[in-house]
């Protein structure tokens, strides 16, 4: 029978197997950030121990960092102090490093793919449950936690019960101004949060084929928030030529030969997956959530729920929290509600494509009297070419705040907050209730519909907005 | 790593579905850089009102559920972000195992870690409980014998693939496992492995 792409990249990393059913898997890529690293140090070096391979890792600082005032020291002493953690840190134990100064600098998930950390066939993990993203290159990359970053380090291992697979498969093509976001939400609104729990999940079919690296890391951040620890993309034409020529990416004769490799990859044929899934990208629409989980999706010419119709009690008094948390009306067009705050950032939506779509909707628009609406690259690279290509400039025509890279409201923990009751058009993965801040209400769409949700002040249908028939 | 053997207490419901992990432990707190003493942020904004008072009715902070070592709640506890403060601050405030039908994958993993027991079963049997909880049953779970008792009666067996049963019960450390019995393991693989994809292999820059 036919291997997955998920059963190679598991059984080329197997150290061994345990009688349970789990395995240690090698580890062969470790990227570090502030915040869920500073337990992890001290677990390491309370028992003495030092990094097995310091040269698999890659530190940067984006949670708690600043998009402001990048040449004053960090304001708020929190974030001061561990920021320096991280730095004294990486120093102690000699781990690559980008500095928070350095053009580099930007979200973790950004900044992999970018130097040409992130390739193919590896096994990737990170503190953070987006480190998913790295699977759109057909690398195993998961998510762990503080405890589990101190193991990696100290044995380059991890102990892993191997995961359920489910092809997503994408069919059809998408028409103008439907994105890698609105499918992920399409799909989380189909299967549920909670719907690929158990699962790593690959993404195949023609519409897959014929997306970006962007895109497909995307959809690959996406992957957690349907319950999958991790997603993938098999690796092809696209990938190789991101890959090539990346600063910490194989060269040369090294380069060939790697993907002489990375070709024997792709899921066999005749592969058998646990679950299958299709979906029509064409027949996706605009997608925006209402509610306080990504599952709380809906096409934007839709209403907000009404829980007198929903028959299972659960659900009917789930629905009744989101509603009363979101400050929305049973029924109400989701088209009616105005916004306040626009963030078009986060490791979902913040690379350059992200940025050129957004600013696309943007160009010779305002923004919406009373909305405040700002812009977080990815990466300082991301920022530097936006600047070349005059994306920036279109922002602050607009109106924007162009602010410099980190993960900034996506999670609020750097000062980016929305207030108790002000309600924000995201490109961001999560709605949780205080996810932007305590109180705050979040709506995620893609950059063209935040973009449009800035310019008219409530959630918009870009297709609409732009004179596009749907 | 506490050992987990066994323990008998009252049980807190919390029955809502994919109760998040910013829910558990808001990202705010995340800037603190310590690992003990996080309970007093448990379920902080729902457990607090705006101006810091303990908003009234939270479960936890009822008795007799907040004396409770366990917690019974809907599908997908423990979904979304990574952090491992979600776990610190369960287990500082006194919750030691957690019973749901299902958990967030990096969850579970983090609860393991750290002699926090999550217990998967059947929605059903899930929400069973959960009234018995709110009836005021104690139950007893009990890893050496793996079962679960609601007042007296066995309701369930624990199940639980031995090598996570066995950390748990000794209250091991992991890297120390890992270290003791595979190092060698993992230096013969990491050879081939060098040989088989050596572009993974970066040299440390001067
Ligand atoms: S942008 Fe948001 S989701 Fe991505 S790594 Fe940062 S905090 Fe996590």
């Amino acid at each position: 029978m036919g291997r997955t792409l998920y059963d190679k990249l598991w059984s080329s990393h197997v150290i061994c197997d345990y009688d349970d059913g789990s395995s240690l898997l090698y580890v062969d890529g470790h990227l570090l950030h502030e915040v869920s690293t500073p337990q992890s140090f001290v677990a390491l070096e309370q028992k003495n121990r030092t990094p097995h391979r310091a040269d698999s890792s890659l530190a940067v600082p984006d949670h708690a960092v600043p998009t402001v005032d990048r040449h004053l020291p960090i304001a708020d002493p929190m974030a001061r102090a561990q920021t320096q953690r991280l730095v004294e840190n990486v120093a102690r134990h000699k781990i690559p490093f980008i500095p928070l100064h350095d053009r580099r600098q930007g979200i973790v998930h950004v900044i992999g793919p970018e130097q040409g950390f992130t390739l193919p066939g590896m096994t990737l993990a990170c503190g953070d449950s987006h480190t998913s993203t790295h699977g759109a290159f057909g690398a195993l990359a998961f998510g762990i936690g503080a405890s589990e970053c101190g193991i990696v380090m100290a044995t380059q291992a991890i102990r892993q019960q191997r995961a359920r697979t489910m092809r997503v498969n994408i069919v059809g093509q998408p028409h103008p101004f439907i994105t890698a976001k609105d499918i992920a939400l399409a799909l989380i609104a189909r299967i549920g949060a909670n719907g690929a729990a158990g699962h790593a999940v690959e993404y195949a079919g023609p519409a897959i084929s014929a997306m970006s690296m962007a895109e497909r890391m995307t959809l690959c951040n996406m992957s957690i928030e349907a319950g999958a620890r991790v997603g993938l993309v098999a690796p092809d034409e696209t990938t190789f030529t991101y890959v090539e020529g990346r600063p910490m990416a194989p060269k040369g004769a090294m380069f060939d030969r790697a993907v002489t490799y990375w070709r024997t990859l792709p899921s066999d044929p005749d592969a058998v997956f646990d679950s299958e899934i299709t979906l029509d990208a064409g027949e996706v629409e605009p997608f925006v959530t209402w509610g306080t989980s990504p599952e709380d999706a809906l096409p934007i010419g839709a209403r907000a729920p009404d829980p007198e119709t929903e028959s299972v009690l659960a659900r009917r008094q789930r629905q009744i929290r989101a509603l009363a948390y979101m400050g929305l009306h049973p029924g109400m067009p989701l088209e009616s509600i105005g916004i306040d705050v626009v963030f078009i950032g986060s490791c979902t939506n913040s690379r350059l494509e992200d940025l050129r779509a957004a600013a696309s909707v943007v160009a010779g628009r305002h923004v919406a009297e009373g909305v405040k609406a700002i812009v977080v690259p990815g990466s300082g690279l991301v920022r530097e070419q936006a600047e070349q290509e005059g994306i920036a400039a279109v922002f602050r025509e607009a109106g924007f705040e162009w602010r410099e890279p980190g993960c900034s409201m996506c999670v609020g923990m750097n000062g980016d907050t929305l207030a108790p009751g002000q309600r924000s058009a995201s490109t961001s993965n999560r709605n949780f209730e205080g996810r932007q801040g305590v109180g705050g209400r979040t709506h995620l769409m893609s950059p063209v519909m935040a973009a449009a949700a800035a310019v008219t002040g409530r959630l918009t249908d870009v297709r609409k907005l732009m004179g596009s028939n749907a | 790593m506490t050992p987990f053997v066994a323990i008998e207490s009252h049980a807190a419901f919390m029955p809502e579905r994919n109760i998040d992990t910013d829910a558990i432990y808001p990202a705010r707190y995340l800037l603190l850089m310590e690992r003990d003493g996080l309970g007093r942020y448990l379920f902080h904004d729902r457990r607090f009102t705006a101006q810091g008072q303990p908003a009234p009715g939270f479960i936890l902070d009822q008795p007799p559920f907040s004396q409770a070592k366990i917690l019974i709640a809907g599908a997908g506890f423990g979904c979304g972000s990574s952090r491992e403060q979600a776990v610190w601050a369960l287990t500082d405030f006194g919750i030691r195992c957690v019973i749901a039908p299902d958990f967030g994958e990096i969850f579970a993993g983090n609860a393991l870690k750290n002699g926090l027991l999550t217990l998967a079963l059947p929605e059903e049997i899930v929400m069973r409980l959960g009234a018995a909880a709110e009836q005021g049953a104690l139950f007893s779970v009990d890893l050496e014998t793996r079962l679960l008792s609601v007042a007296g009666d066995k309701v369930a067996s624990i199940d639980l693939p031995d090598g996570q049963r066995t950390a748990l019960l000794n209250g091991w450390d992991e890297t120390d496992v890992i270290l003791r019995e595979k190092g060698d393991a993992i230096a013969a693989f990491e050879a081939l492995h060098r040989e088989q994809q050596p572009w993974l292999f970066r040299e440390p820059s001067a």
